[in-house]
């Protein structure tokens, strides 16, 4: 559905992205995470056709994003990451204006525009100006218009940004159903997202793309080995002396009183060996967990491993 | 042509929703009936005189002394509101940022720019129509050559979409509504003074420049004849700057 070759992107003489190149298969959802500034928006306005890059190509459904501009536009839908929506026209009006522009044909035109008022639930608004509309709506309103006319692809810049927790919870639900007869490209700086929504994540940095894997492969990839997370009632400097002098336990850490992560090497489950250890000292064994690595320590360790790297 | 037909909607939506075509159309028609009335008066004065003199009378028709006097100031009137229509169509889709949206729709730069001159045009044309009232009325109680009107509004037609052409280029420039305007005006009064340089010298660089001025051309047009010279004028006119917006709809893909 996408392939970008050696995408890079100047502004003046600033670089913005650099040499991007993947792909993104039909029916994925594919999310893009990266810190601010570090190319993401830029990425996604090009493969919306709304501006070229400087060198590289992306191709939509096929279609070159500058040459075959208009094809490759006709089969995406977009949500910018500020919706700016014309303030004097109504909801009703906005959505029949995009559906005319992006050619839904006028036979479908009311029946496609009362789904995306069902489905983003724009119902109680319909009749509102735009410019009179909360950060939630109008979020929704630029998803809606996205929507029409069912594009293969879509692209969403930050979908979920100024939605309150259970409108977060309805548009995610929303762009999961939409996986299989749709390919998502999502970008976001909320980490949970990513692990909720997406089979694959693309994390890009300064404009390079530092990993793309799926999140379980991510967290793993980075966690050689597993951590325990330990809740011991005894005495502290004790306690992470004995967990240290273990085998296989390679640091020792503990966030706050009486709890202890225990990092370990090596596929070997070590928790029996723990909660004996723990038992025979007669300390008391609150808690016992194995913990994998989150995508938000993966997200840092990388993007701080990239900084040190550059520097 | 879907894409047009989408634009222009939408374009008469915002017009009819916010006061600047109200405003403007207000203050159209009431100049136009200052300038209508106060030409009846003038014609009417002369009328007396003529009962003296005969060889007055024989310049007495209403089309020559209201009418044309008439349009050529309505043109004028319309120079000075092309800005105000104009400025919001391009510019204000950059400053509010609905410029992304629009030009990732898929349409093309001429069907943008194509359904906001259209829509430009049509408002033009809804307050022509309304200024249509003035030589109706005036059948009423006297002669009115019928040819010579339906000249002249075609004229205005042609002057009102060469200045809008004009004044749409202007807001392709900026995302400045005013800086929008404030260029559109300026370049409206040059073309239109250009003309008066062929009163004070007619060299031939004065008289090429006076060919260039948009006033020169509807004169013909309200007098009542309609030369094929002042057509190709104005619809080369309207491409030209058209063409010059579109170049420049087309510079924000390599300039950005």
């Amino acid at each position: 559905m996408i392939q970008v070759h050696e995408l890079t992107k100047y502004y003046g003489p600033t670089l913005a992205i650099s040499r991007l190149t993947f792909e993104v298969a039909k029916g994925e959802i594919v999310g893009f995470l990266g810190p601010n500034a570090a190319g993401k928006t830029t990425t996604l306005k090009i493969l919306a056709g709304f501006f070229p890059p400087t060198s590289g190509t992306a191709r939509i459904n096929g279609f070159d994003c500058v040459a075959a501009s208009l094809p490759a536009r006709r089969s995406l839908g977009y949500l910018p990451e500020n919706v700016s929506l014309y303030r004097d026209l109504s909801v009703l009006q906005f959505l029949r204006f995009a559906a005319q522009a992006k050619g839904v044909e006028p036979k479908k035109e009311t029946a496609e525009i009362e789904r995306v008022i069902a489905d983003c639930g724009l119902k109680e608004v319909q009749h509102t100006l735009t410019a009179s509309l909360s950060k939630g709506f109008r979020q929704r309103l630029g998803l809606a218009q996205a929507l029409l006319g069912r594009p293969p692809l879509l692209i969403l810049d930050e979908p979920t940004i100024g939605l309150d927790p259970s409108q977060i919870v309805e548009i995610r639900q929303l762009i999961k159903d939409l996986a299989g007869d749709h390919t998502v490209i999502l970008s976001t700086h909320i980490l949970p997202e990513v692990s909720q929504l997406c089979r694959r994540v693309i994390i890009i940095n300064r404009g390079q793309i530092v990993a793309s894997d799926t999140p379980e492969n991510l967290s793993r990839q980075l966690g050689q080995g597993t951590r325990v997370l330990l809740t011991v009632n005894g005495p502290e400097n004790q306690v992470r002396q004995v967990l240290l002098s273990t085998p296989g336990v390679t640091d020792v850490l503990s966030p706050e009183n009486g709890r202890y992560l225990v990092e370990t090497t090596g596929d070997a489950d070590l928790r029996p060996r723990l909660a004996r250890l723990v038992i025979e000292n007669h300390w008391d064994l609150l808690e016992l967990q194995t913990q994998e690595f989150t995508l938000e320590e993966v997200f840092l360790n990388l993007v701080t491993e990239e900084e040190a790297r550059i520097s | 042509m879907t894409g047009v037909l989408a634009i222009l909607r939408k374009e008469l939506i915002v017009y009819f929703t916010t006061p600047i075509f109200y405003l403007t159309g207000f203050f159209f028609l009431v100049l136009g009936g200052y300038f209508f009335y106060s030409n009846i008066l003038y014609y009417n004065l002369l009328s007396y005189q003529g009962a003296q003199n005969p060889h007055l009378a024989s310049y007495l028709t209403a089309t020559q002394l209201v009418f044309r006097p008439l349009y050529g100031t309505l043109a004028v009137v319309f120079l000075m509101m092309v800005p105000l229509l104009t400025m919001r169509l391009l510019a204000e889709e950059k400053r509010s940022g609905t410029a992304e949206l629009l030009f990732t729709f898929p349409l093309t730069d001429w069907a943008v720019i194509l359904g906001k001159f259209l829509s430009a045009l049509l408002i033009y044309a809804i307050f022509l129509v309304l200024t249509t009232l003035y030589p109706l009325s005036f059948a009423w109680v006297g002669r009115v050559d019928w040819g010579v009107i339906v000249s002249a509004y075609l004229g205005l037609l042609l002057l009102g979409g060469a200045c809008l052409a004009l004044g749409l280029f202007a807001s392709s420039l900026t995302e400045n509504q005013i800086i929008a305007a404030v260029t559109a005006f300026a370049l409206l009064l040059l073309f239109w003074l250009l003309g008066w340089q062929q009163e004070v010298a007619s060299s031939g660089s004065a008289r090429f420049l006076a060919a260039l001025s948009t006033m020169e051309h509807f004169d013909t047009f309200a007098r009542g004849v309609i030369d094929t010279k002042d057509l190709i004028y104005y619809l080369s006119f309207i491409y030209f700057f058209l063409f010059l917006t579109k170049r420049q709809l087309e510079s924000r893909r390599w300039r950005a």
